[in-house]
């Protein structure tokens, strides 16, 4: 390894901390915000095995599948959304 | 019409007393009539940063309880014309703040100023709630650092639902990123998350980014507002901050780091 990659190869492996902290915010503020919606509590968990079922079959990041709680009227609606990579057009919506 | 700011975070020693007497001074000096209230009821520190704790003889409490008029209680600095400052009571506790006592002040400096910049407790408790209540508009003050952007997502959520603007179905209050104590040396280097990765996560407007700077801790020992401090990064960062507040459009300073002949070596492509 030339001393200038060995710099660089130093860079990369700290790159994972930030990114790391990111992945873990994304996960920790979607499910607080599903909680704070007033939600029932297996929404995070719901959540999280969609996301598994996705992946099973499509590669897809931690935060292509998103959920929202609404009111509309008497009804609750749980409006869900995943989006699938490359092809923004494709994106699934279930209601 | 007059404005109400508040400066809120949910953790504690993010900067939010500093952003408030930064904004305060520096609304000020644009011509805006201007009075930052400290709702730290029990730990102000607010009078501290702005050089005027001994001139302090009454306080919010005794206001909100009658014991002392608003003009007596009020401040006037002696930097900048036209800006105010209110107190917070070291004794009490934060169970004196009362919401119709709360809004009776507000009411009252409506008369008088442009904006009413609240400087908001830590935490989610009383102080909190009383600060961002009345607001018309909020200065998220965000660390790049993972508990203090998860604290202001929960902030983000209050202020969607537990204000009076929220209550009443009116336009919501308006939102606004400040990312403060940056350091874009560790950015560059991965070890800390980006203005992006913020702004991503919270998904609000971003007012400004204020550089990790020396200078803070010195004008706060001085008891002078950073944003005073012209010439130091950390107060253009502010002043363009304020400059943006004001609906003018300006870009993004101190975002890179400034490379040395280490960082031109090794930087990289990335930076
Ligand atoms: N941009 C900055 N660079 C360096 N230190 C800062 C910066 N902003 C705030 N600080 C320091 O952080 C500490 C907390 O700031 P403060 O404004 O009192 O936060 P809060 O009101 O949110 O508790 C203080 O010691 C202050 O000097
Ligand atoms: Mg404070």
């Amino acid at each position: 390894m030339s001393f200038l990659s060995y710099f660089r190869s130093q860079r990369k492996k700290n790159a994972s901390s930030a990114s790391l902290a990111k992945e873990r915010l994304q996960i920790i503020v979607a499910r607080e915000r599903l909680q704070c919606a007033g939600g029932p509590d297996y929404l995070p968990m719901l959540q999280d095995e969609l996301l598994a079922v996705v992946r099973k079959y499509i590669q897809v990041d931690r935060n292509a599948v998103r959920m929202q709680l609404d009111q509309e009227g008497d009804c609750e609606v749980l409006e869900l959304n995943i989006t699938l990579p490359d092809d923004p057009e494709t994106s699934v919506r279930v209601r | 019409m007059t404005r109400i700011i508040v400066v809120t975070s949910g953790k504690g020693g993010v900067g939010k007393t500093t952003t408030s007497a930064a904004f305060a001074a520096g609304l000020a000096s644009a011509g805006r009539r201007t009075v930052v209230i400290d709702f730290d009821v029990g730990l102000r520190s607010l009078d501290l940063i702005m050089g005027c704790e001994r001139r302090v003889v009454y306080d919010f409490i005794n206001v909100i309880n009658g014991e002392a008029a608003l003009n007596q209680a009020l401040i006037k600095d002696k930097r900048v014309p036209g800006l105010f400052i209110l107190p917070a009571s070291q004794t009490r506790d934060k169970d004196a703040l009362t919401t119709e006592g709360v809004e009776r002040v507000l009411d009252e400096l409506s008369e008088e100023f442009d904006y009413i910049i609240c400087d908001s407790p830590a935490g989610i408790e009383r102080g909190a709630y009383l600060a961002m209540y009345f607001a018309d508009e909020a200065i998220v003050v965000t660390n790049p650092e993972v508990s203090s952007v998860r604290d202001s997502d929960r902030v983000l959520g209050l202020l969607a639902s537990k204000t009076r603007r929220a209550e009443r179905g009116e336009p919501s209050v308006r939102e606004r990123l400040l990312v403060t104590r940056y350091a874009p040396s560790r950015v560059g280097r991965g070890e800390m998350l980006s203005v992006e990765d913020v702004q991503e996560i919270l998904a609000i407007e971003l007012l400004g980014v204020i550089p990790e700077s020396t200078t803070v801790l010195n004008a706060s020992n001085s008891g002078m507002p950073v944003i005073l401090e012209a010439r130091s990064d950390a107060g253009q960062a502010y002043q363009d901050a304020v400059a943006r507040f004001l609906g003018e459009e300006r870009e993004h300073r101190f975002l890179t780091e400034k490379k040395g002949l280490f960082g031109r070596l090794f930087g990289g492509s990335s930076a």
